[in-house]
């Protein structure tokens, strides 16, 4: 009895991933190799062309999608590590007031948060709208329905996810270890360099994962901030599956869609020497 | 003498703000350590030994006063351009390199040419008997290893002087005692300056050439072992360096009366601190001769320690004095617990106290 312990206390879970992971995934697989349509049902005919189709017609907007998840990912590590950094090194005893400023937007719904940047990029809106007025903008300025404002929303939407691992990867990089980096003559930026990137590796692992996933994925910004020429994968699946009811194709766009994310990020672990530093990080 | 001194401080104070106000962790330490000499640090945690040697490091700035290395002012020159290196407490290696990485990162800033980088890191890992083990990540060492890396690493570079804080404190007893042997022997083979810091007075003791025994901010005696062991400075050091008894009183006639007893101390009048190692005092049931100080007490417990045995002696006005007892001949005590006991010590082993 005592031996099976462990496995009766893991067994809540497993069933948990078996139910909602699982069996949906399976569903979902079977779905995207079907063919029919919404009122007279759909049937198993292997189909495989459903992914043929489902691509070729909306390449596009999945490499924009990649694109846009990436420039927004890159922007995220650029503003989020020297923040991370502050607030791991310089904030002293007011670091739990900083984490906390950074949860606070978590306090308000994501899609309010993206309709109120959308009141504020607005063409003639509170932030345009006067800089206009007083005559420092140009009357057709716009940024609403552009690239920069779909890479701009999800920027600031997901950034709080880049900067926490950081955060917690940086928390743990002993001090004295800078100071013996420092003590060998390393200069300050040397000694970030050789020793505290190195060893913050792991948090942006984490932070690119938890970032560009869901950001490339995303359907919301593009839908409220990003127009008719911005649309994303993310806007696709929703569009196929809640308004034109194609199941298949949805269910084959969403496979694809994690295929490449896999795939890349399997890449990237590669290109990173992952194993290594998350060994080091473990300690 | 023309011998060059390895590190000064002059009248050296740091000063810490917390909360609005101002502490002072170092209140003015002066010192000077010629070149080649293994030097101590010893002082209970918070008297600012460790604070003294971050600032000799450089990761501390003196609020007031100067620090030199070899004569020139560097009081105000960051860690990285001094030449002096520190083997931390916990080492703090580098946890994402291998112990070749770790050893040759000084000597790779210095942009050493790689010739010479693999020559030397190959000799350094000779000399800490770590050979063969280049490729190994610190944390799969052992504690006693990974202390030698960081040994390595420092060394390796050819530092003008060495600082090492509390380096053995997380190793065992057995493993400390051989690495004090050890460190003691690499000193002398390539002869650096040490500056060690510790709280361990038996460790300071045994490597020391001088110590430095600092309480509340203050160096309280500067002295090699045998003078600090043997005429402490003041009560502190008495009480902090090995055990020791103190008895206070006024003299008269170069004797100092004291409950049940009295302690000679030739050429001393009025008000005098003394103490008595406890491994100077002799036990006995007899009355011993006029030319010893001696005393009256009880015995309130007898301590079995393997080599010698430690009574604690309870004197007529409450005041308890703690005598060592060799086992040289067999393990039974002289005296048991309860016994009324003479302790007796002669008249050059009561040292007086600033004389």
């Amino acid at each position: 009895m005592r031996r099976l312990t462990p496995y009766l206390l893991a067994l809540p879970s497993w069933m948990w991933l078996a139910i909602f992971l699982v069996v949906p995934m399976a569903a979902m697989a079977s779905v995207s190799l079907q063919t029919g349509n919404a009122i007279d049902g759909f049937a198993m005919t292997f189909s495989f062309s459903n992914y043929a189709d489902a691509i070729g017609a909306y390449s596009p907007q999945l490499l924009r999608s990649l694109l846009y998840g990436g420039l927004a990912t890159v922007a995220m590590l650029v503003i989020g590590y020297p923040v991370a950094y502050w607030i791991a090194f310089k904030a002293g005893h007011r670091k739990s007031v900083y984490l906390f400023l950074l949860l606070l937007p978590f306090f308000v719904s994501f899609v309010l948060r993206t309709i109120s940047w959308n009141f504020l990029l607005s063409d003639n809106g509170i932030l345009f709208g006067t800089l206009k007025d007083w005559g420092l903008l140009p009357a057709d300025f716009h940024v609403l329905a552009t690239t920069f404002a779909v890479v701009g929303g999800l920027t600031y939407n997901f950034l709080p996810f880049m900067i926490l691992p950081i955060y917690v990867a940086l928390e743990r990089v002993d001090p004295r270890v800078v100071e013996a980096a420092q003590d060998l003559y390393a200069t300050r930026a040397a000694a970030f360099r050789r020793v505290v990137l190195p060893l913050s590796l792991p948090g942006v692992f984490a932070g690119v994962l938890m970032t560009f996933v869901p950001a490339t994925a995303d359907p919301i910004n593009a839908a409220i901030l990003g127009g008719t020429s911005n649309t994303m994968i993310g806007n696709i699946i929703q569009t196929e599956y809640l308004t034109n009811l194609d199941y298949p194709t949805a269910s084959a766009l969403s496979f694809t869609l994690m295929a490449v994310l896999l795939v890349g990020i399997f890449v990237y672990a590669r290109a990173l020497g992952t194993e290594n530093v998350l060994e080091a990080a473990a300690r | 003498m023309t011998e060059l001194s390895a590190i000064e401080l002059e009248d050296v104070v740091k000063e810490y703000h917390s909360h609005g106000e101002v502490v002072q962790a170092v209140k003015g330490v002066t010192l000077d350590i010629p070149e080649g000499e293994f030097f101590s640090l010893l002082g209970p945690s918070g008297c600012g030994k460790t604070t003294t040697m971050r600032m000799i490091a450089g990761f501390e700035a003196p609020s007031k006063g100067l620090v030199r290395l070899l004569g020139q002012d560097v009081t105000n020159v960051p860690p990285n351009k001094r030449d002096v290196n520190m083997v931390f407490q916990s080492y703090a290696l580098f946890p994402h390199m291998s112990v070749w990485d770790n050893v040759a990162f000084g000597l790779k800033q210095r942009k050493t040419p790689q010739e010479e980088v693999k020559r030397r890191v190959g000799e350094m890992l000779e000399i800490v008997d770590l050979a063969g083990r280049e490729k190994r990540m610190p944390r799969q060492m052992s504690g006693g290893q990974q202390q030698r890396v960081a040994l390595a690493r420092a060394l390796v570079n050819r530092p003008r002087a060495l600082l090492l804080d509390e380096p053995l404190g997380a190793l065992d007893l057995k493993l400390r005692q051989a690495m004090q042997i050890e460190l003691k022997r690499i000193q002398r083979e390539v002869g650096i300056t040490f500056v060690y810091v510790t709280h361990d007075q038996s460790e300071a003791l045994t490597m020391s050439d001088r110590i430095a025994v600092m309480n509340d901010g203050l160096v309280e005696q500067l002295g090699g072992p045998h003078e600090i062991y043997e005429r402490p400075a003041t009560a502190f050091v008495a009480g902090f360096i090995g055990t020791s008894n103190l008895l206070t009183g006024a003299a008269t006639g170069g004797e100092l009366k004291i409950a049940g007893g009295r302690v000679l101390v030739p050429g001393h009048d009025g008000e005098v601190t003394v103490t008595v190692r406890p491994e100077k005092i002799t036990i006995g049931t007899e009355e011993p001769a006029r030319e010893s100080s001696a005393v009256r007490g009880t015995v309130a417990e007898v301590v079995y320690l393997g080599t010698y045995n430690s009574y604690a002696v309870r004197l007529a006005d409450g005041a308890e004095m703690t005598v060592f007892q060799q086992n040289a001949h067999d393990a039974t005590a002289t005296a048991e617990r309860g016994d009324s006991v003479w302790l007796s010590w002669r008249a050059q082993h009561s040292y007086v106290i600033g004389s």
